[in-house]
């Protein structure tokens, strides 16, 4: 009952899974939903920096599993938007500090009092990765348009599946390029989905003003710019709520992608 | 009644004469047959090969000993009119004379085959059925076949001592007849894999991307593997 607990995944590292994280959440707040963030990256924690809350950072992870303080304690609104919560990963510990089973509890102790959780996984197949997808009701598979990224993508499709809960598992592309894919230089939305057949939740563009957002610690989502990253977040975000957000059409099929994005740059010059 | 091949008990073991005419290749694939039809019957016995002057290159002597050798039975000694056929065995370590009293000595009676014997039922062989895609990082082991219905990706590998049916697209690594058998095969919906071996043999596949994908069917051919139309 309660929140669904969403594990934002990749195998492969650098991604984009703490990137999707903070902007699907400040975009998923701002619909009205009250959201948690959990930062299952221990030891090498950053998406407090992304969402710009480091420097709130009392408590962590860690310390609300080893009793050293109250969850509350460690949680960090984010005072940007109405109901959004960040739990910080702690930074000197290491990921075994850390079980499934506290991960479990951790979230059904969240459950009655959010609408999502958010859970930022760690790259690897490891603990790390173990412990982000323990509590997961479903599982958000972040890939690049790049045959490695794919690679292990399976992969962790693999392990989910291999899990026996039959968690629901869907897919975003990001950091596509429509040139790159035009001339074959980089995988097309087709032929990822070819490989991996997963639904697919939404194709992220390569947008710089992501890197520039996070190293503002601002996610782009939060204040309706109109970048092509953020909208393809926000669409993102309103599937996540179940609303009919146009992707099958326009994205499966061949150019579809350069018709949405063309659609998208547009919109965002307009 | 085909009297093409006539098998014989002697001293040393079996003696099988093979009439100088005719396809080796059918002559061979009919004494497999006799032989197999024969259940256990032959299994441990050493063979003794009377060829008249049919000329044969190594390989196919090495062909036929490999095929018995599979079914236990041991090719020892050639008989032969040809040089050809006789330098091929004495590469191969085949002893090519008799003495004369191994072949007088039981020639009284040709041996009595059985029929082969005809049983309604089936039985199947034994088998590994998956029905979901096999995705990076699973591996499948089977002494029989394995049927995926479903994709086999790249970082998959499935290891089988019979054939590999795959019903989706096999891009990962597959290795049929893998306890030696090279009549094992490998089928797929789309033949991709990263790797492909059957028996000893292996290969890669072509890369070429503007192919239409066709169901495809790899067996082992003229000593390599090959691709054909799956139907
Ligand atoms: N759509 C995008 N366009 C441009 N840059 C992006 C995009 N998505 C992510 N990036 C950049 O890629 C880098 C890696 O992103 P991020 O840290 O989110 O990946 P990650 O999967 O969380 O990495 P790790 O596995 O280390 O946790 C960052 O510099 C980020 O700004
Ligand atoms: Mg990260």
């Amino acid at each position: 009952m309660g929140a669904r607990v969403i594990t934002i995944t990749s195998g492969k590292g650098g991604v984009g899974k703490t990137t999707a994280t903070a902007n699907l959440a400040v975009a998923l707040a701002n619909l009205g939903k009250k959201v948690v963030c959990i930062d299952a990256d221990i030891g090498l924690r950053n998406l407090d920096v992304v969402m710009g809350l480091e420097n709130r950072i009392v408590y962590d992870l860690v310390d609300v599993v080893e009793g050293r303080c109250k969850l509350r304690q460690a949680m960090i609104k984010d005072k940007r938007v109405p109901d959004l919560y960040l739990l910080p990963a702690a930074q000197t510990r290491d990921k075994t500090a850390v079980s499934p089973q506290d991960m479990i509890a951790l979230a059904n102790q969240l459950r009655g009092d959010y609408d999502y959780i958010l859970i930022d996984s760690p790259a690897g197949i490891e603990w790390g990765f173990r412990n982000a997808l323990a509590p997961a009701d479903e599982v958000i598979i972040i890939t690049n348009p790049e045959a490695p990224a794919v690679r292990d993508a399976d992969r962790i499709i693999g392990l989910v599946e291999a899990e026996g809960r039959k968690i629901p598992t869907s897919l975003v592309i990001n950091r596509a390029k429509p040139d790159m894919i035009r001339r074959g230089d980089m995988l097309s939305v087709n032929d990822v989905l070819d490989i991996l057949s997963t639904p697919l939740l939404g194709v992220i563009p390569d947008d710089e003003q992501i890197i520039v957002s996070s190293n503002r610690g601002s996610p782009l989502t939060l204040d309706n710019q109109k970048s092509p990253a953020s909208e393809a977040i926000r669409d993102i975000a309103r599937r996540i709520t179940g609303a009919k957000v146009p992707i099958g059409e326009l994205e499966r099929k061949k150019g579809g992608l350069f018709r949405r994005l063309a659609r998208l740059f547009r919109r965002s010059r307009a | 009644m085909d009297d093409s091949i006539t098998l014989k008990g002697i001293k040393e073991g079996l003696l099988v004469t093979v009439k100088p005419d005719g396809r080796w290749s059918d002559l061979t694939g009919r004494l497999i047959t006799l032989i197999d039809g024969q259940g256990s019957f032959f299994r441990g016995a050493q063979v003794t090969l009377s060829l008249g002057p049919r000329e044969l290159r190594r390989h196919e002597l090495a062909n036929v000993r490999k095929q018995l050798e599979e079914r236990g039975v041991i090719l020892k000694a050639v008989l032969s009119d040809s040089d050809a056929t006789l330098d091929a065995a004495r590469k191969l370590e085949l002893r090519t004379t008799l003495h004369v009293t191994e072949l007088v000595e039981e020639q009284s009676e040709a041996l009595e085959l059985r029929p082969p014997p005809i049983d309604p039922e089936e039985y199947g062989s034994p088998g590994v059925m998956v029905k979901r895609t096999l995705r990076n990082g699973r591996t499948i082991h089977s002494d029989g076949h394995v049927v995926v219905v479903g994709d086999v990706n790249a970082g998959a590998v499935i290891v089988a001592e019979g054939d590999i049916i795959v019903w989706g697209r096999l891009r990962g690594i597959v290795h049929a007849g893998a306890g030696g058998d090279e009549s094992a095969v490998v089928c797929a919906l789309h033949l991709a894999p990263t790797q492909l071996r059957i028996a000893g043999y292996i290969t890669i596949s072509p890369d070429d991307k503007q192919r239409k994908p066709r169901p495809e069917k790899a067996l082992v051919r003229n000593g390599r593997i090959e691709a054909v139309a799956w139907e």
